[in-house]
């Protein structure tokens, strides 16, 4: 991925769903906090399944260190209403993940604001 | 996921829950961001119901750093026995950072162990509840803002392992507490208020206990 160079600017990442869908879990996970441990906004169009989330949490914290990177900020919108998860949806073809997700260095986020619509950023530099 | 693959899994799960074995106690996991009360409600069920206490309470945030395990606590409702196993689980985060514990008269060296045993907690509390707990009783301070990410994120993973979830709004003693706050923000499930330092409304809580993960 093409690296900004100004040390001074934040880099915001906007992650097609058709660059995350062939990845693994894993893959998915190293390419979110890879990024956000390199002070990257991380705005991922699909966002992340159930599972991925928890196992993010979890990577995350075994990431943590004191004097360097102290964790994530991370909003994203619910899934949609027309989205239908429950069995007989998935039957009928109606599930729906996708949820634009925002995820950034926690020390770089000072506030991660979200309502129905809209989520709100701000972001200090390192 | 294939279809038929999920297809048969939820038969196996219909299955093994019609012939599950009632005297194998459920684990119950107790989740919840930091600070919610999760200690204090599982010791004043373990107290109610077996005379000891699970672990030390305290308003420092991640006091809890180990998940911890009460085993077989017997609550009994209208002539009818449920047999759990409470796990009392570190306050799950996105992040910890050791400079939050300074303000606790904390020296840096004990900060830096603390938050460091507090990732730890995390992790393993998230691991418990992909891999070893049966149901979960969601824990939030009805002072605070309950439309947090973590705790939709969590929510959400639960009801993807399709575990049984009872929401309890807690600390409903303070004179900010809002349950109706939770009510909106998880509206697919009902949610109980209690005060779990006062022991208030702890009737309700154990019936639903029962009725929940009976």
């Amino acid at each position: 991925m093409p690296e900004t160079t100004n040390p001074d600017g934040v880099q915001i990442d906007l992650i097609s769903g058709q660059r995350m869908s062939g990845k693994t879990s894993m893959e998915k996970i190293r390419m979110i906090l890879d990024g956000v441990r390199d002070g990257k906004i991380v705005v991922l169009e699909t966002g992340l399944t159930p599972d991925e989330e928890s196992k993010l949490i979890e990577v995350t914290m075994s990431e943590i260190n004191p004097d360097d990177f102290t964790g994530i900020e991370i909003e994203s919108f619910p899934q949609s209403d027309t989205g239908d998860t429950t069995l007989l949806g998935r039957l009928m073809g109606k599930e729906s993940t996708s949820k634009l997700t925002v995820i950034g260095p926690a020390n770089q986020i000072q506030s991660l604001h979200k309502d129905e619509t809209l989520i709100s950023a701000l972001i200090s530099r390192k | 996921m294939g279809l038929f693959a999920e297809l048969r899994d939820s038969i196996s799960r219909v299955t093994a829950s019609m012939f599950a074995d009632d005297s194998e106690p459920k684990r119950i996991g107790i989740y919840g961001p930091p600070n919610a009360g999760k200690t204090t409600l599982a010791n004043r069920i373990a107290r109610d119901w077996t005379g000891d206490a699970v672990g030390p309470e305290s308003h420092i945030p991640h006091e809890t750093r180990r998940a911890r395990r009460k085993e077989n606590v017997e609550i009994k409702r209208d002539g009818k026995t449920v047999n759990i196993d409470i796990v009392d689980t570190p306050g799950v985060t996105t992040k910890v950072d050791y400079s939050e514990f300074l303000d606790h008269d904390m020296e840096k060296d004990e900060a830096v162990r603390r938050s460091r045993e507090a990732t730890e907690g995390v992790a393993e509390a998230m691991h418990w509840l992909r891999e070893d707990v049966d149901g979960v009783i969601y824990v939030l301070d009805s002072t605070e803002d309950p439309f947090t990410q973590v705790n939709t994120m969590l929510i959400g993973i639960i009801e993807s392992r399709e575990l049984p979830v009872l929401i309890l709004g807690n600390k409903t003693d303070l004179e900010d507490s809002n349950i109706q706050q939770i009510s909106n923000a998880f509206p697919q499930h009902e949610t109980i208020a209690l005060s779990a330092k006062e022991g208030s409304n702890m009737d309700e809580v154990y019936e639903k206990i029962a009725e929940y993960f009976g």
